[in-house]
Order: C-alpha cells, then structure tokens, then sequence
C-alpha cells in the first residue's frame, strides 16, 4: 500500500527537474498523477515513464501565468477524476540579474512565474479542496527566499513572497484541513540549474563558490526534493503546516 | 544633525510613517523629495517640511515615475544619498487567496513589493557612481511571519524583506547599505483584516486591545517609532549594518 494510495496529485513544472522527480515518486506511492508543464514534449515524457511503470496519469499543457489556462486545466482534472488531493507547485522561472540590470520585463517575468502562479492555482484549487474535507499544498520555495545570493534580485524577492506566501496560507486554510508547505532547496542538478551556470561570465568560478557554500560538499538531486516533498504530501507529516522546509545540504545553517 | 547635507527620497510621505520620517529627516538636515501619489498629503507634508523640501507626485509602481522621482532629487537638490521606500498599500477586506481577486493581488504586488524595486532600479545608478548611499525599506511583521486575512500582502512584504537582503549582497561594494523595517502591532488597520471589517461602534477600540494584549511592551507602535528606526538607518550610525529586517514591533515576535 502506497503511502498516497488512491489520491490526485497535480505537478506542475513536471516536465523536469524537480517536478518530473516529485511526479516520478508520487506515482510510485500510489497516487493519480496530473502531470502540468508548459511544454508538451517534456510532460509527454513524464507521463510515458509514470504509465510504463504501471502508474496512472494525465498530462496537461498549461502556462500556470495565465487564469484562463489554470481554469481549464483545473476543469480538466476534475472531469477526469472529480478530485484533487495533492498539489505541488513546482514552476518557477530563472534568468534574474542584479537590481540596476534588471528590466522591467525581466522583473515580471520573474514575479509572475515564480510567485503569481502560485497564487493562481491556489485561488482556482483551495476551493476543491475545501468540497473535498481538505488536502495538501507544497510550493517550491528556494533557499533565496531565506538568505541572498549575488546577481538574483527578482528571484530573491519572488522566492521570499513565496515563503511567507505559504506561511500565510498555512495560517487561513490548516484549520479546514489543508496543510500548506515549501521545500527550499539549494543547488540542485537540474536543466534549469544547467541554464543558469551557462548563462553566467564564468561558469566554473560560479560552480565552485556556490559549492563552497554547502557544507556537505555537492550539489542536491532532483530526487532529494521529491523525497520531501513526497513526506509533506503524506500523512507521515500531518502536524507540519507553514514550514519552510530547507533540502540544502546545510547551505542555510552556517 | 544627524543627516546634514543629505539629500533623501521618502516614497509614501503624506501620511503616517511616510510623513513624520519626512519630517524628522529633515529636522535631522536632510533636503527630502516628499514622494505621493495623493496630491493634498503631499503638498501637506512638504509645506510642514518648508524650503528643505519638494512634493513630486508619483505612483511607485510605475517604471516613469520611479524615475521621475529619482531625476528630481538630482535636478533640485543634487544629488541622492537616501532613498526610503515606504509606500505601501492594503486592501480594505480579508484577503485570504480564495478571496483575492487578481487585479487586488496584481496591485498590491505591485505597490508593494515591485515599487521598491523600480525605486531601486533608478536610484541604484546615483549611488553607485558615488560610491555611497543608504536604501531603507517598510516591510513589515507581515514580512516575517504571517497574519490571518492577509495573502497579498504578506507575500509582497515577505519579498521585500528577500530583496532587502539580494540587494545588500550586490551593492555592499558599492559602500550602498540596504535594510527593511519591520514595523507590527501599528496603529492602523493593517492587521487583522476580520476586525477591520467591522465598522460597529468601539470595534476599532477593540481591535487594538487585541493587539496590544500580543505586544510586550503594551502600546501600539506609532508612525514615530518607524521612523526612529529610520533615521537609524539612513544615519552614520547604523554604518557596519546591511541586509536585516528590523523588527520595531514592541516585542510581538519575540512571543
């Protein structure tokens, strides 16, 4: 018996990284898996691998940015599974500069992936879950919303609205049995974790002070976070609720 | 005179904490573009300032305007040393997520948490060709841990204490020190949004025996404690200080 046995999980941003790890994961305890990406080829993929290992599962292309489309696809999950239990939002969107570099453009690019999104699903879902006597909220959060890292202004600032965002969901919605959380992870090998050292002067340079600040000496796995993120979403952790919860090899305990 | 010959932005500076940091930054010798988007709390402010200061009317969350502010500074009084980011909105009903619709989530988002950084933005420049500068932030208790009813603006205020902290990172080599202030248990309807709701004689009264009964030292916070807190700040004073969140909630957290 898997530990989410019987329950829908939505993904989203589960196309790679850390998303296609926490879908990977759930769909082995059990759970229904709505695999949510902005590009159909990634999402594909995850589904292809959920349903070859037996799992269950849909895919829907959604830009989580956009109302209209989280409507939809929240219609979606419900006409194939008339509930939604589980919901981690996972999208967030990189390429932040140092506040004087930064465009407006780039700033709400930023805010809107990383933070907007959040609330969008939220907003269309927390109102199923209340039909439904409760459910489970995780947000992927990031270490920078607990301390800085040079040349991150936008992401640090959305990342932070995010974790209080959380807490203050915790706060509203714990009572009505929904637990709401975020995992805060460091630096994990991800594409997108790729991206951000390519798109840095001198790749290497960033590599080696950026592991120097994890005390256990390596950077995290996209699995790592779904094991986390799995045990908030399960019953294992059914007294935590507006926790920010750091996956970081020790990055925020100096 | 704690800020003799400074030139200081103060965004929000018609009323409450906004207004008598104005003010007392002035006292302090500072020439202060008083920044608001109401025109009469504005004018009001600068005219109890007088000659030391320039009411420019701006929306600060408007990329035009932030930089208008910042030009005005430069133009009329030569230059900018301070730049305090205090304006701030909140919604007058309970915003839990459900409830909030997107364009009232949009805006306080915007004010709030994208207002400092189109102020910063166009400060950011200034200071750093001069190798100095002071960047003071409102944030709030709401920023550290959250308040019932309060979905927007304790994510926006939760992003300002972030970027606070990004933005020390950055330009602390540019001698520019970046701090937020903290301010809970204030003396005005930003808490509790449930309360505030109801309009009923003596409910206000009761709301804030509410919340002095969280606060330690047993009062609410004035618009003067903030703005104490402040001049702190902008000041020499706090010169090794960069990157915190000062909390100025009469011991609310500390519970």
């Amino acid at each position: 018996m898997g530990l989410l046995e019987g329950r829908v999980a939505i993904v989203t941003g589960a196309g790679s990284g850390i998303g296609k790890a926490t879908a990977l994961r759930m769909s082995q305890e059990g759970a229904k898996m709505v695999v949510v990406d902005i590009v159909p080829d990634a999402g594909q993929e995850t589904l292809a691998t959920i349903k070859e290992r037996g799992a269950e599962g849909i895919f829907i292309e959604t830009d989580v940015t956009n109302s209209d489309h989280v409507e939809r696809m929240v219609d979606t999950v419900q006409s194939n599974y008339g509930q939604i239990n589980i919901l981690h939002n996972n999208v967030g969107v990189g390429g932040s500069k140092s506040a004087h570099d930064t465009t407006e453009e780039n700033w709400d690019r930023i805010i809107n992936g990383c933070l907007k999104s959040v609330f969008l699903c939220c907003r269309t879902i927390i109102p199923l879950m209340l039909k439904n006597d409760g459910g489970n909220i995780i947000n992927t959060a990031s270490v920078l919303g607990l301390v800085a890292s040079p040349k991150q202004s936008a992401y640090c600032a959305a990342k932070g609205a995010l974790v209080l965002l959380t807490k203050q969901m915790a706060v509203d919605y714990s009572v009505q049995g929904i637990r709401i959380n975020c995992v805060c992870p460091s630096d994990i090998s991800t594409p997108t974790h790729q991206r951000f050292f390519a798109s840095r002067e001198d790749p290497e340079a960033v590599r080696r002070s950026l592991m120097e600040r994890h005390p256990i000496n390596r950077f995290g796995k996209p699995e790592e976070v779904a094991e986390a993120v799995l045990w908030l979403a399960s019953d294992s952790s059914s007294f935590v609720t507006g926790v920010a919860l750091p996956v970081d090899g020790g990055l925020t305990a100096w | 005179m704690r800020l003799k010959d400074k030139v200081a932005i103060v965004t929000g500076a018609g009323s409450s904490i906004g207004q008598e940091s104005a003010i007392l930054f002035a006292n302090e010798g500072a020439r202060v573009i008083v920044a608001e988007i109401n025109d009469d709390a504005g004018q009001e402010t600068a005219e109890r300032i007088g000659k030391n200061a320039l009411f420019v009317k701006i929306d600060v969350s408007s990329w035009e305007d932030t930089k208008r502010m910042v030009k005005s500074a430069v133009d009329h009084f030569g230059g900018l040393d301070i730049l305090f980011n205090n304006a701030g909105i909140d919604l007058p009903y309970a915003t839990t997520v459900v409830d909030t619709e997107i364009s009232d989530w949009e805006r306080i988002i915007n004010i709030n948490l994208k207002g400092v950084f189109l102020g910063v933005h166009h400060a950011l420049p200034i200071m750093m060709a001069q190798n100095s500068g002071v960047i003071i932030s409102t944030a709030s208790r709401a920023g550290l841990g959250a308040t019932k009813g309060e979905a927007a603006y304790c994510a926006s205020k939760g992003g300002v204490v972030s970027l606070t902290r990004q933005l020390a990172i950055d330009y602390g080599k540019y001698n520019i020190r970046v701090n937020s202030i903290c301010p809970g248990g204030i003396d005005r309807p930003t808490i509790d949004r449930s309360e505030f709701l109801d309009q009923s004689v003596g409910a206000l009264e009761r709301r804030n025996e509410q919340i002095i009964q969280k606060v330690p030292i047993g009062r609410l916070c004035s618009p003067q404690d903030v703005a104490q807190a402040a001049l702190y700040l902008a000041s020499d004073a706090s010169a090794y200080v960069t990157g915190t969140a000062l909390v100025v909630d009469g011991g609310g957290l500390a519970l």
